[in-house]
């Protein structure tokens, strides 16, 4: 059950990554989250709710895109995708592969703000074009 | 309305991360050699840490022990009776160390320099899952399983075991009652971690230790 301390991190990053634009509503947040990272996406989704209440991410959607391992094989001289996390042997030649090269990532990618309404100018700017018509 | 992208590329741990580079310097630094035990409740992290303590200290070496646990300090007890310096952590009910406790465990260790050891010793939470994501600034993860637990625990818990650097197998003196496969055991942990270490030990009879104990005068000059 660390999936709430890790939503925590999240919005803790994500809350200082946003500082930059004052007002900005965070709509979406997505992870590249690799397949060894021990991290359950239904028990993550479940406590993002929980951990964005009463923060700027309240009501955003976040976004998992999971990564599968890929393990150098010393002998193909490649980088290969390894199906699941049970045995990582290379695919074409079936060794065993130690060098991993994907799958422990817990990452944040990017985050998508949604400005405050440019309140004043953006209206009279509309006015005029009115009044020209 | 206009919305717009933040590329971010950032560790969700980062400042985990961060803390834990900053131990592992200072460890580096003060010539001590860390190593972080996790298993499942009941592997027997401290039993062998036990016996491990006590048979570094009839060896000369200095060895001081830090201990993760939910509520009691049971285990801290258990150890210090080997002589070591040993301080708990009593994480109250958080699934897992991370390297901010470490930190601050360090601080007001009373007795304990860092530049004066040989081995630190970090017992983490039992767990097989909340510990593989924390790095506590250790060079060597172990990771334990026993003989009663089950040969598939590696493919069962591989994000765990994937990040280990050692792995220890437990209670080998119950080995024959348990019915414990050991090829199958053995090949588990290497299809998911290949070419790991691989210790087979029983602090009850003390069988695996020497081997043990030569690995990590081994490590420690590295
Ligand atoms: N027979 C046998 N029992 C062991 C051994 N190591 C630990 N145990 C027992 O297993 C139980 C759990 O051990 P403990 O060290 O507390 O496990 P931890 O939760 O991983 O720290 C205790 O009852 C120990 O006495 C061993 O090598 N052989
Ligand atoms: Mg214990
Ligand atoms: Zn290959």
């Amino acid at each position: 059950m660390h999936e709430l301390s890790i939503a925590a991190s999240i919005v803790e990053a994500v809350t200082e990554s946003a500082a930059p634009y004052p007002g900005a509503r965070v709509k979406e947040v997505r992870l590249r989250v690799g397949a060894l990272a021990s991290v359950i996406e239904d028990s993550l989704q479940f406590c993002w709710q929980l951990a964005t209440e009463d923060t700027p991410l309240t009501g955003s959607v976040l976004v998992i895109n999971k990564l599968p391992v890929i393990v150098h094989c010393e002998a193909c001289g490649v980088d290969a995708e390894i199906d699941g996390v049970q045995s990582f042997r290379c695919p074409r030649c079936g060794e065993l592969a130690a060098d991993l090269r994907q799958g422990r990532e817990l990452e944040i990618e990017s985050i998508e703000l949604e400005d405050p309404e440019p309140a004043q100018p953006g209206a009279g700017a509309r006015e005029q074009a009115e009044e020209r018509i | 309305m206009t919305t717009r992208i933040v590329e971010l590329r950032r560790g969700i741990l980062k400042k985990n991360d961060e803390l834990a580079a900053g131990l592992r310097d200072r460890f580096t630094s003060a010539g001590v050699l860390v190593l972080n035990l996790v298993s499942s409740p009941g592997t027997g992290k401290t039993a062998f840490l036990e016996r491990t303590l006590c048979e570094l200290r009839g060896r000369g070496k200095h060895a001081a022990a830090l201990v993760g646990d939910l509520e009691t300090d049971n285990d801290a007890r258990r150890l210090a009776a080997s002589g070591a310096p040993v301080r708990q952590i009593n994480t109250h009910g958080i699934c897992h160390l991370d390297a901010e406790m470490v930190g601050k465990h360090l601080e007001g260790w009373e007795g304990v320099a860092l530049a004066g050891l040989d081995y630190l010793f970090i017992e983490n939470v039992g767990n097989l899952v909340c510990p593989s994501s924390y790095d506590l600034g250790e060079r060597i993860r172990v990771v334990l399983l026993s003989v009663t637990e089950g040969e598939d625990k590696p493919l069962k818990y591989p994000g765990l075991f994937n990040s280990a650097d050692a792995a220890v197998i437990t209670k080998i003196d119950l080995a024959g009652p348990c019915g414990f496969d050991r090829e199958v055991a053995l090949r588990n942990i290497n299809e998911v971690r290949p070419g790991i270490r691989v210790f087979e030990t029983s602090a009850k009879t003390g069988a695996g230790m020497d081997e043990w104990l030569t690995y990590l005068a081994e490590q420690r000059t590295r």
